[in-house]
């Protein structure tokens, strides 16, 4: 069994490397002829029979896909080597070591064609550019119109920045406390009290900002929900301490739906 | 008498297209020329050529995904580029009009014949070392930059030296190869 895990070892070594291999060559424009291409199809062969795994197989794969790639480089080089445009590159080295610079520039004025290319304005554009030179605002005009309106700095009291809601007038732990607190006090002998009854306000913003905090007593173990499926009704338990289920039990999220007509039909019925 | 008038039109709006910079890179587009010319724009291309030939100048056309082709197809054509090039040489007084050092001229020929005997591709730090014998090393780096803004070569990522289009549209690739080979550097000035 062991022996059999080692040839998948050395296996994948061998195919990651001429992976790399056939890499090498492509990146660096090496000569592809120096890969042997009949060995490394030998080593594909050889470990093909040991591969069990989807991840052995793609390796194979891309080991067959580089080795591939290499042919078609070769088969490029043979065709390229069979054009007039082949120049041994020793060869040509030598040759442009021994010219000097003015015969190379001589060479090169003889292989130059240059492109013949032209910039002109026409009357058209130039009266395109009169139009529109004529319509643009001056710059100052053109910033005054895009400058964001300037307000002054000034100080603001602390009541105004919470009648805007920017600070808030306790914190927020010591706003769940006083909840917890109300919670506890508004729950009957049984020790809990309906949910409605409990987020229920006179008005819906209220009445939202009362299920917010108590979705926070719920989740941070101050309390706990009851919910009645049968009997369609939820009531609402406060902890004497908080307690906390974190890697305990895994928790489960139960969503209220709060709609204006829902408050409404709270409302009523508390009315009635 | 119609169909010399059409003609006639055709080739003016070919030379406007051709000779006149409409986008980043000189040069049209195979289709670019039929959507304005007509299917029939090779002909108009042609008439333009024969007229072009007694200024010295001619229509080149660049294929660029595929080597140079002895009869294109349609579908060839419009993939391919054209440009106005000239048709002749420069002497080596007209060649001061180009604005490049001999120096520049000269490294510019050896890196191209470098990359055409590599077939195409090559990588940088070879020829930089090919041109440092000739050329200080400082001034090296600068040209090839410079080589590569002008559009005559490409670099990838792996720092390998590819011909860029202007090459391509300007150069003269088999016969360089032919006077680097076939001939003596005597005859080369002379």
């Amino acid at each position: 069994m062991s022996t059999k895990r080692q040839k998948k070892k050395l296996g994948t070594e061998h195919l990651q490397r001429v992976i790399d291999l056939c890499k090498s060559v492509e990146d660096k424009g090496l000569d592809p002829f120096v890969v042997d291409v009949d060995d490394i199809i030998r080593v594909v062969r050889e470990y093909f029979p040991e591969w069990e795994s989807p991840e052995e197989l793609c390796l194979d794969a891309e080991a067959v896909h580089e080795l591939a790639s290499l042919i078609k480089l070769q088969s490029d080089w043979v065709k390229h080597r069979s054009t007039s445009l082949y120049t041994d590159p020793f060869l040509l080295e030598e040759k442009i070591k021994k010219m000097s610079k003015v015969e190379l520039a001589n060479l090169f004025l003889k292989i130059w064609h240059p492109l013949i290319e032209l910039e002109q304005i026409s009357p058209n554009s130039l009266l395109e550019a009169i139009k529109y030179w004529q319509n643009l605002l001056p710059l100052n005009e053109r910033w005054l119109k895009n400058a964001p309106p300037e307000i002054e700095t000034g100080t603001a009291t602390r009541e105004e920045l919470l009648e805007q809601r920017i600070l808030a007038e306790k914190a927020f732990s010591m706003q769940l406390e006083a909840f917890w607190e109300e919670l506890k006090q508004k729950t009957g002998k049984d020790g809990k009290i309906q949910y409605w009854d409990f987020i229920g306000a006179d008005t819906y913003e209220e009445t939202i900002n009362r299920a917010y905090m108590t979705s926070f007593l719920v989740t941070y173990g101050y309390a706990t929900l009851e919910v009645h499926r049968l009997e369609e009704e939820m009531f609402i338990k406060p902890y004497e301490k908080p307690v906390s289920f974190l890697g305990k039990k895994q928790s489960i999220s139960i969503p209220v739906s709060i709609s204006v007509d829902e408050w409404a039909r709270w409302k009523r019925g508390e009315q009635s | 008498m119609k169909k010399k008038a059409t003609y006639a039109r055709k080739l003016k709006r070919a030379t406007h297209l051709l000779f006149y910079r409409r986008h980043k890179k000189p040069g049209v587009k195979g289709w670019e020329l039929r959507k304005r010319l007509g299917s029939d724009y090779p002909k108009v291309l042609g008439i333009l050529d024969s007229y072009l030939e007694n200024l010295d100048l001619q229509v080149k056309t660049v294929f660029e995904e595929e080597p140079t082709v002895e009869k294109p197809t349609l579908e060839q054509l419009d993939r391919a580029r054209f440009y106005i090039v000239l048709r002749g040489g420069l002497t080596p007084k007209e060649s001061k009009m180009m604005g490049w050092r001999i120096d520049d001229i000269a490294g510019l020929i050896t890196t191209i014949s470098y990359i055409v005997s590599k077939k195409g591709r090559a990588p940088r730090e070879e020829i930089e070392k090919l041109l440092r014998d000739k050329l200080p090393g400082w001034r090296v780096d600068i040209n090839m930059n410079r080589y590569i803004k002008s559009g005559y070569l490409a670099e990838d990522e792996n720092k390998q030296l590819y011909l860029d289009w202007r090459t391509r549209a300007e150069i003269d690739q088999k016969l360089l190869v032919e006077l680097l080979l076939g001939t003596e550097s005597q005859k080369i000035t002379s």
